[in-house]
């Protein structure tokens, strides 16, 4: 083949697994297109863990747009949310996994009004978030002026003590909210997780990364 | 004492400046012994010429007044400025006109990337030889600067910016709509394609499906009859103009190092017809790119059709550094 004769690939290839909520279902997602993920699922304190066709590399779900577009991973797997929040990064975002669903939201108090009461005689809110971006584009695009406080923690805690009138964070249950006192406001959007691919990688290991996003696509039943 | 330089900038010693300008000159003799001739042109420009090149590209990072009050540009690359030199110097020239150059460029950085500010270019303009065999030369031209730069895998992608352009029209896409979409398209970002292309009234699933099956086609020649099986007029013509510098790149004997690719799209907005980008298995990187525009002259007075490319200069160092290594070796 033209263009393919050249390119020789170095080694197996490298996947990106994201570590944390989304672990479980991604190595249950790879299992069911036949990698081997027992390795992974191990005790094991490695972050790397190398097969025959594929080395499965874990790291922070919000890493993996870092190495993926750098091309230390030529593939990877990591939310939607991390790939909004920094969507100058660089990578081919090929098929939506459907698994790790939750949705973006702007939480505040339960029975309190302080969200619109700061909006009103203040003109603008505060609002603690691990997303600063999003929640920016988020009240941008609505009209509304806020004040972002990015906070790396239980953002939970920001309107509790009076850091935020509200917050703007990832819900999966509601659960945490709840137990906090909180309650969901407005939706901004819904996340899954997403299958990313190197630019290069995706040029250069084309019959390896279509042949991944296929199988992955099949076994999702799309 | 420490002094610092702005983020983006860099100092460059002798043990790099050394490797660096082997490469220049290696790259400067491909191009001067296919007959290109090297020149230079100011790193600021009035802003409202470059400008004219286009709208988005000439969006210089870098704007400045002047103590007369004009307002100036740091250039971001280098095909507006010899776009606006050959309507201002060569305008009655015999063409087709070979010119090269080594120089550096400025764009905005976003911060804690790695990215430069101000990087090197070394590339070529070829202005009034229209496709395909103007295209087919330039390519040679590139194949040729990988080769001296030692970068034996190196491949060049090959696509055509008008292709989803005309697609999308096919399909009744126009203005807003159909730009978002090319954004899409240019990002890559095929989840965000499928999903909006299926929300637009009056497009077929079956039309979405052949959008996100022609991006993802890629590889040898037999993509161009792929793609024809997709079916639809804008397709006829994307892959009989690839299939026709194709032709042209056997001829010359440089197919080998050429990837077709129906999924390539560059942002830059003066692209029309073939487009290129340089990749090497040893970089996650593009390592350069380009294309042709033909409208682009015409925006400076002269209605000429134009081809080039330009290679990241750190990259092809860094590449070729990666390629020794996994040599195994110093060359």
């Amino acid at each position: 083949m033209a263009g393919m004769g050249r390119a020789k690939a170095d080694g197996p290839l490298k996947l990106a697994v994201p570590r944390g909520a989304l672990l479980g279902e991604t190595l249950d997602a790879l299992d069911a297109v036949g990698i081997d993920t027992s390795e992974a699922r191990g005790e094991s304190r490695s972050l790397i863990f190398p097969g025959q066709s594929i080395t499965l590399v874990t790291m922070r779900p919000s890493d993996v747009p870092t190495y993926v577009e750098a091309g230390a991973a030529d593939v990877g797997i990591t939310g939607k949310d991390v790939l909004l929040e920094q969507h100058d990064r660089v990578v081919y975002e090929l098929l939506d996994l459907g698994f790790g669903r939750c949705r973006m939201v702007l939480a505040g108090r339960v029975g309190d009004e302080r969200l619109g009461e700061a909006q009103r005689r203040l003109g603008m809110m505060r609002i603690a978030t691990k997303y600063p971006r999003i929640a920016e584009r988020h009240f941008e695009r609505t009209g509304r002026q806020v004040e972002v406080i990015e906070v790396k923690g239980s953002v939970e805690l920001a309107p509790l003590i009076g850091l935020a009138d509200g917050i703007v964070d990832l819900v999966a249950t509601g659960r945490t909210l709840e137990e906090n006192d909180l309650e969901v406001r407005e939706e901004i959007l819904e996340c899954t997780a997403r299958f990313v691919a190197n630019r290069v990688a995706h040029k250069l290991r084309a019959r390896e990364v279509d042949g991944l996003t296929a199988k992955l696509r099949e076994s999702l039943g799309k | 004492m420490i002094h610092p330089i702005p983020p983006g900038t860099r100092d460059v010693l002798p043990d790099e400046m050394r490797e660096l300008r082997r490469l220049h000159l290696a790259l400067i003799g491909v191009f001067e012994g296919r007959g290109y001739g090297e020149v230079a042109t100011p790193a600021i420009e009035y802003d409202e010429v470059l400008a004219q090149g286009d709208g988005r590209t000439a969006d210089s990072a870098y704007r400045f007044f002047d103590s007369s009050g004009d307002l100036l540009a740091l250039r971001s690359d280098m095909t507006i400025p010899i776009a606006r030199l050959v309507a201002t110097r060569f305008a009655g020239a015999e063409m087709p006109l070979r010119l090269c150059y080594l120089a550096n460029a400025f764009r905005a950085v976003r911060p804690q990337r790695g990215q430069m500010r101000e990087f090197a270019q070394a590339g070529v303009e070829l202005i009034g030889a229209p496709a395909p065999q103007g295209t087919a030369e330039v390519i040679e031209v590139l194949a040729a600067a990988l080769d001296a730069a030692s970068l034996d895998r190196a491949v060049i992608g090959l696509g055509d910016a008008d292709l989803y352009r005309q697609l999308l029209a096919e399909f009744g896409v126009e203005n807003e709509a159909r730009e978002s979409l090319l954004g899409r398209l240019a990002a890559h970002d095929l989840v965000g394609l499928e999903a909006e292309l299926s929300e637009l009234p009056g497009v077929s699933d079956q039309q979405v499906a052949t959008c996100i099956a022609l991006s993802q086609l890629r590889g040898g020649k037999e993509v161009l009859d792929e793609a024809r099986s997709l079916g639809g007029a804008a397709v006829e013509r994307a892959t009989a103009r690839m299939g026709e510098t194709l032709e042209e790149l056997e001829a010359r004997g440089v197919s080998e190092r050429v990837q077709i690719d129906l999924g390539l799209l560059r942002d830059l907005g003066y692209y029309s017809g073939a487009i290129l980008e340089v990749y090497d298995p040893a970089l996650g990187h593009v390592l350069g790119g380009g294309g042709r525009y033909d409208g682009l002259m015409k925006r400076f007075g002269l209605d000429l059709p134009a081809a080039g490319f330009a290679l990241y200069m750190e990259r092809v160092h860094v590449a070729q550094i990666k390629e020794e290594s996994r040599a195994g070796g110093s060359p």
